[in-house]
């Protein structure tokens, strides 16, 4: 297979904040590549510099084995904002035809439309669509001028199910067709909905590049959380990936929280090792979460008895049911 | 595609856009005609004068041509960079060069549309005159003496969000409109203000209109003038994309 794509030890700068970090990676012709990983994670940066509108502070970005500055490289390429950004005057057929009017061999706006159940709404102005309807289009407009790479930022960002369901099958059948495609996202879910490969970032870096399954059985994470009066001991036990401690002033009965690949087995080790605990629960780690053991688990085998800290609030908490598996 | 045709098409959706709110257009179509309309037509020791009739039939077209470049670009440019649609756009394969010249066409199709009410009712309520050739001599000095505004509206637009943007358009419109004597004729101006008003890119463009539709004597002063703000502009503007293009996510 030949690589459509490549970025070689790219960086990128913003000031003080290194959005990509030494990144090295291939995109092959004909793959499905997810790009996971927690907001400001460097994944729309990456995007940027495979779209042509940054470039790299250091290493180098190919695009067809053109830079993505050139813009016959960008003859090849579909891409779709991040945010729902439509003209809001123009309507969807205009929206379709200007955007294909780029391309050497657009495809049919009225086909496009089919493809992505628009076809009624071609007369309406892009103002007047739902939240559901400019995220379609949006994906849409990726797929317009035939390319033969396309990325996705965030595809189906503030979707319903059902509204996500409709665009992952479009995407699909247009990967079918022969389109590669990099879609990013935060939602687990998505990921594993479209993905063959996987590649996980974390500030800025790639922490991990496999297949699926592989991520799948890496990420998924579950959070104890209980009350004890020995942190350390718990901390301790086999099994524990990683512990974080909540309001750490509190000293007589601090809260745990553990993170582990296998909870029923942890909790089993817990029970008879007769350590004293309670208010027990168990839930699905959020993504965030996830990774932040993902990247820990890397380094922190020396320091497995200091790495209780105390815990980042309870921000996580509310994204946790999204990508709880 | 070539970047000619691509500069029509990224044109043609500009004025359509624009078009479907039309009454973002009225403030820069209607007011140089409706000027002429109150406050020259009715002078008629103006109106009547076919020198200084002309000249003031030339300065509301400057005026036209000015306001549309300080708006369309000072606010259209302060608008796309709050907008995620154009960075979208630039990922689509058209050089940077076919969108700018897209800007170009767009505001000159409404300049040119708000010029033609002006010289309709010049022509018809005052005695303003000129032979058809000077008037197309007028409209090339016109096209060369908008550049300074275009800049100056680039300028605006990369260097202020969009509130800022209008606000600062219209004092720049208004000052360099008066400054420039194009709602009273720089004959009523006191010396210190005409010796001003020749710095500024208004007066300059006046002059240069004038020269090419009534003929005489070109004075250094304004081709030099407008030579400078041209040069100087297109460096500021320069220097303020190159800045934008790092700052505008950060």
């Amino acid at each position: 297979m030949t690589a459509l794509a490549q970025l070689e030890h790219a960086s990128r700068r913003f000031g003080d904040v290194l959005a990509v970090d030494d990144v090295t990676l291939e995109i092959e012709a004909g793959s499905m590549l997810g790009l996971l990983g927690p907001n400001g994670a460097g994944k729309t940066t990456l995007i940027s510099l495979l779209n042509g509108l940054r470039r790299p502070t250091s290493g180098s970005v190919t695009l067809l084995g053109r830079s993505p500055q050139d813009v016959r490289s960008r003859q090849s390429l579909g891409s779709t904002p991040q945010e729902t950004a439509l003209p809001p005057t123009l309507r969807v057929g205009e929206v379709i035809d200007f955007v294909g009017k780029h391309f050497e061999q657009p495809m049919q706006t009225e086909a496009l439309a089919e493809e992505f159940g628009l076809t009624p709404l071609l007369k309406r102005q892009a103002g007047a669509l739902s939240g559901g309807q400019k995220r379609r289009l949006s994906v849409a407009l990726a797929f317009v001028g035939r390319p033969k790479l396309v990325l996705l930022d965030e595809p189906t960002t503030g979707l319903d199910i059902d509204a996500r369901h409709t665009l992952w099958q479009a995407v699909r059948r247009q990967h079918n067709a022969g389109a590669t495609v990099v879609v990013t996202s935060h939602y687990l879910e998505e990921i594993e909905a479209l993905a063959e490969r996987v590649v996980v970032m974390s500030g800025g870096r790639v922490i991990a590049d496999d297949t699926l399954q592989a991520i799948v059985g890496k990420v998924g994470v579950r959070q104890i959380r209980l009350r004890t009066p020995e942190p350390t001991a718990v901390g301790a036990l086999p099994g524990v990936a990683r512990v974080e401690t909540v309001g750490a002033d509190s000293a007589d009965a601090g809260e745990l929280l553990l993170y582990t690949a296998d909870s029923d087995q942890l909790i089993r080790e817990l029970v008879t090792s007769g350590i004293r605990f309670a208010d027990l629960a168990v839930r699905g780690a959020s993504l965030e979460e996830a990774f932040l053991t993902l990247t820990e688990s890397d380094r922190a085998h020396a320091t497995r008895a200091s790495a209780t800290r105390p815990a980042r609030g309870s921000a996580q908490a509310a994204n946790a049911q999204e990508v709880t598996r | 595609m070539s970047t000619m045709s691509l500069a029509m098409l990224h044109a043609k959706y500009n004025l359509i856009e624009t078009a479907r709110i039309p009454i973002a257009l009225i403030g820069s179509l209607v007011f140089p005609a409706l000027a002429l309309l109150f406050f020259v037509v009715p002078q008629r020791t103006v109106a009547n004068d076919p020198l200084f009739a002309t000249q003031a039939v030339i300065s509301l077209a400057v005026f036209a041509v000015m306001s549309n470049a300080l708006f369309s670009f000072g606010l259209t440019i302060a608008e796309n960079r709050e907008k995620p649609w154009d960075p979208y756009l630039r990922t689509l394969p058209a050089p940077g060069l076919s969108r700018v010249l897209a800007q170009v066409f767009s505001t000159g199709m409404l300049g040119l549309a708000a010029i033609i009410p002006v010289i309709v009712i010049g022509g018809i309520f005052t005695a303003a005159e000129a032979p058809p050739v000077r008037i197309l001599a007028g409209f090339v000095a016109l096209a060369v003496s908008a550049l300074p505004f275009m800049l100056i509206g680039i300028c605006i637009g990369y260097s202020m969000p969009s509130k800022a943007a209008i606000a600062v358009v219209q004092v720049v419109m208004f000052a360099l409109a008066f400054a420039g004597g194009l709602f009273l004729p720089p004959i009523l101006f006191a010396d210190w203000l005409n010796t001003l008003s020749k710095f500024t890119p208004s007066r300059q463009a006046r002059e240069f209109v004038i020269w090419a539709v009534q003929g005489g004597e070109l004075e250094w002063w304004v081709w030099v003038g407008i030579l400078v703000w041209t040069v100087l502009g297109f460096a500021a503007a320069l220097l303020l994309f190159r800045r934008d293009e790092g700052r505008r996510y950060h």
